[in-house]
């Protein structure tokens, strides 16, 4: 990992992105570079992440989207040979820097998986993992209180309320994603990191997860991976589109849907290649 | 002419045939019909039709021509045998049929004017370097000759016939290659019928294995009741002297089972934790290079013939932890030499990477997904290893451990030398018991005859141990199936 010194840090937030708004910037990434052993996944990426909305990372398959959300709470950490280079902050503190703990930030940037991943666990062991191994809970009705709280905010708990004790892996894949954004939710994460939520899931089903994602902006920060186009344009306020490891343009979705800069960012759009 | 040189005659005419009908399959390409197999198809099953029959043959007619020539000379040993200075009627038989072999080495001339008494003959066969036992009576030299004449007589038809058919199968073979003709479905058939039947050697042999055990041990419970042997909890088999069936001992089970459970007991306390651990290490820790060096290193502990753990705790763990309790209590050891706990410890030691390579394959199985799960909630390694991967993985080690303990129980060597002969039941790692393998071995070694309960027990014991060795076999591959499923 080769960080930045403290001036360039401070050039690097100088240099903002285009539209100034009001809205503040939860998580900014500059000049981020990553490598899987000699292979370049990530060229020079200058990415802001705003608080509160919802960041649609769209492009190509193999073009870095899901390496650049890795990133984000240093998951590619856990593969071997993964190399990061260039800087990510969260609220302005860099999380690349050795004094930050890899485990606190987890818990502050949370992530939701491409395939529904519950644990071997009931439902209720489950959502209750992560405020266990974070002492988040003082005794048992706390803890109680926790599961339920982030299962309601999953919209999940009238389905599963009668049987919070049966298997998670026994819910239909839907609900497994659910649970799994309950299980993120119940940490409570500022920010929460989606790769293809809907990815493996039935059009109802992802229809609820859209739903719960756009509830869930007016608490969190979400970043979300997606193929599909009108999933991006239905739940996203700022959409990224990155293509072959770079980032190609990034703003507002309603414009980048309409109208956008790069002629590569309206083919993906329009369906021409991709 | 031996048997095997028809055989080979046999797969040489299946080698000519191979190549005529590729040859002959190869010229009908040019018709305007598709062919149905390709040439070295038909190759092929001309090869089978040539050489299977016939070898069926030859293995068939061998057996029946040599259980023949058994019946020819039995019928021609004289009736009073029995009274002769030759014990019993299958002795005799089994010496014709000795020197029935070791007249076949001799050449003709000497064949031809074959001297009338063994006293004569024995010299003539100790020149090719045959011995024969001293008990070979006169009469026996006409019939052996008889015998091998006979049996000479029946090898060359059967090889003549053999010939016959396999040339027949060729022909067939040959004749019947048309473009149409469906030789790939026919070798493709006879391919699943060689697999089917290399499977059931292996069943087959296990299931002869039981049942002769089987057999030997009601033999044994004839003489000592099985109550008394599986729930007597004294072992004194005493000695076996030769003819002499009176003395017989006590055969308490218990005693040895006790021993070889406790042995087995101490062994996982030692393998499970440190296998389980260095499993966990090299699945979840160790860097691509290190798991390349250390895991090999771990699995060639398992290369280790038993005899040399067995001799390390033998001459070099055992004295020293004897020698290590005496000086702890100045003067008298509390550590025996040869203790359930030496030998206990160095099987544990073999058994580490067992269970460590088991649960090494088990641990990778755990999806990468559950991992990613609980470190992206802020989980630490340890405990995502904790709390996820091991419990998920759990069913698979228990699996592994029931496996690793059936061979903890079924271990030989290591007892043998490490922890004692004395069949006793006591609580004292520090002493020497004994194991069933043990036993067995000391009731086989020596001289022997196969008839005294002293002998036989070794059956029933085995039979003990291939009873509660498969039924934790069968246990932990049920847990191990059903585990797999659960990621599918």
């Amino acid at each position: 990992m080769n960080l930045m010194t403290d001036t360039k840090l401070q050039q690097a937030l100088e240099t903002s992105v285009d539209d100034k708004t009001d809205e503040l910037i939860k998580m900014q990434g500059r000049k981020v570079t990553v490598h899987y052993g000699y292979k370049q996944a990530l060229f020079d990426i200058d990415l802001d992440i705003r608080e509160n909305q919802v960041t649609a990372l769209i492009g190509p398959s193999g073009c870095g989207k899901s390496t650049f959300l890795r990133c984000l709470n240093r998951m590619n950490d856990t593969i071997a040979g993964a190399k990061v280079g260039g800087m990510i902050t969260l609220d302005s503190e860099n999380i690349y820097d050795p004094r930050i703990d890899v485990v606190e930030l987890r818990a502050r940037v949370g992530m939701v998986f491409q395939k529904p991943n519950p644990f071997p666990k009931s439902i209720f062991e489950n959502v209750a993992y992560g405020p266990r191994i974070h002492g988040l809970a003082r005794n048992k009705a706390d803890l109680q209180a926790i599961v339920e709280s982030s299962l309601k905010k999953a919209a999940l708990w009238n389905e599963v309320k009668d049987r919070i004790h049966e298997p998670g892996t026994g819910l239909s894949g839907g609900q497994q994603q659910r649970l799994c954004i309950a299980r993120a939710i119940a940490v409570s994460p500022e920010v929460i990191l989606m790769d293809e939520p809907c990815s493996a899931l039935d059009p109802i089903a992802t229809a609820k997860v859209e739903e719960l994602i756009d509830e869930l902006k007016q608490n969190y920060t979400i970043v979300i991976v997606t193929h599909s186009m009108q999933q991006a344009a239905r739940v996203s306020q700022r959409t990224a589109m990155f293509h072959l490891g770079y980032l190609v343009e990034e703003g507002p979705t309603e414009k980048m849907f309409t109208n956008p800069d790069d002629k590569r960012t309206q083919d993906y759009i329009t369906g021409r290649f991709g | 002419m031996p048997m095997i040189y028809y055989v080979i005659l046999v797969i040489s005419i299946g080698i000519v045939a191979l190549v005529i009908a590729r040859r002959r399959a190869a010229l009908q390409i040019q018709g305007a019909v598709k062919q149905h197999s390709r040439p070295h198809y038909h190759g092929w099953w001309a090869f089978l039709l040539a050489t299977v029959p016939a070898i069926l043959l030859i293995i068939v007619w061998s057996i029946g021509s040599s259980i023949y020539v058994e019946r020819r000379i039995d019928a021609q040993l004289p009736q009073q045998a029995a009274d002769g200075p030759i014990a019993s009627r299958s002795l005799a038989l089994s010496l014709v049929g000795r020197l029935a072999d070791a007249l076949h080495r001799l050449d003709a001339e000497t064949l031809a004017n074959l001297p009338s008494s063994f006293e004569e003959l024995r010299p003539k066969l100790a020149e090719k370097g045959v011995a024969l036992a001293p008990d070979t009576q006169d009469y026996m030299i006409p019939i052996a000759v008889e015998a091998n004449r006979t049996g000479d007589a029946l090898q060359m038809t059967g090889g003549v016939l053999a010939l016959l058919l396999s040339i027949a199968g060729a022909a067939y073979g040959i004749r019947s290659i048309q473009p149409r003709a469906r030789a790939r479905n026919n070798v493709e058939r006879v391919v699943r019928w060689g697999l089917l039947a290399s499977s059931m050697i292996a069943i087959l042999t296990t299931i002869g294995i039981v049942l002769s055990m089987l057999f030997e041990t009601f033999y044994f419970f004839s003489s000592v009741s099985p109550l008394d042997f599986f729930f007597g909890t004294v072992w004194d088999p005493r000695f076996a002297a030769a003819g002499a069936t009176d003395s017989v001992g006590q055969f308490g089970l218990i005693p040895l089972l006790a021993g070889t459970l406790y042995i087995a007991f101490i062994a996982l306390l030692v393998a499970v934790p440190i296998g389980l651990m260095s499993a966990v290490y090299m699945a979840e820790y160790a860097s691509p290079h290190v798991r390349s060096i250390v895991k090999p290193a771990l699995e060639l502990l398992a290369g280790i013939p038993t005899i040399v753990y067995g001799i390390f705790a033998l001459v070099t763990l055992g004295p020293f932890l004897r020698d290590l309790s005496a000086a702890l209590t100045g003067g008298s050891p509390f550590i025996q030499a040869q203790s359930i706990f030496t030998a206990g410890f160095v099987m544990g030691i073999m058994l580490i990477p067992v269970v460590s390579s088991l649960s090494d394959d088990i641990i990778t199985a755990v999806p990468r997904a559950l991992r990613d799960g609980s470190l992206g909630l802020g989980a630490t390694r340890s405990e995502t290893i904790k709390r996820v991967v091991l419990p998920a993985a759990l069913p698979g080690i228990v699996g592994a451990i029931l496996l690793t303990a059936s061979r903890a129980i079924g271990e030989t060597m290591i007892v043998v030398l490490a922890a004692g002969v004395a069949a006793r039941l006591t609580l004292n790692p520090f002493e020497a018991m004994t194991t069933i393998t043990v036993k067995i071995v000391n009731q086989l070694t020596g001289d022997l005859e196969f008839n005294s309960p002293q002998t036989l027990v070794a059956f029933a014991l085995g039979i003990t141990l291939f009873a509660v060795t498969l039924l934790m076999n069968i246990v932990a591959l049920y847990i191990v199936r059903k585990y797999r499923e659960q990621y599918e």
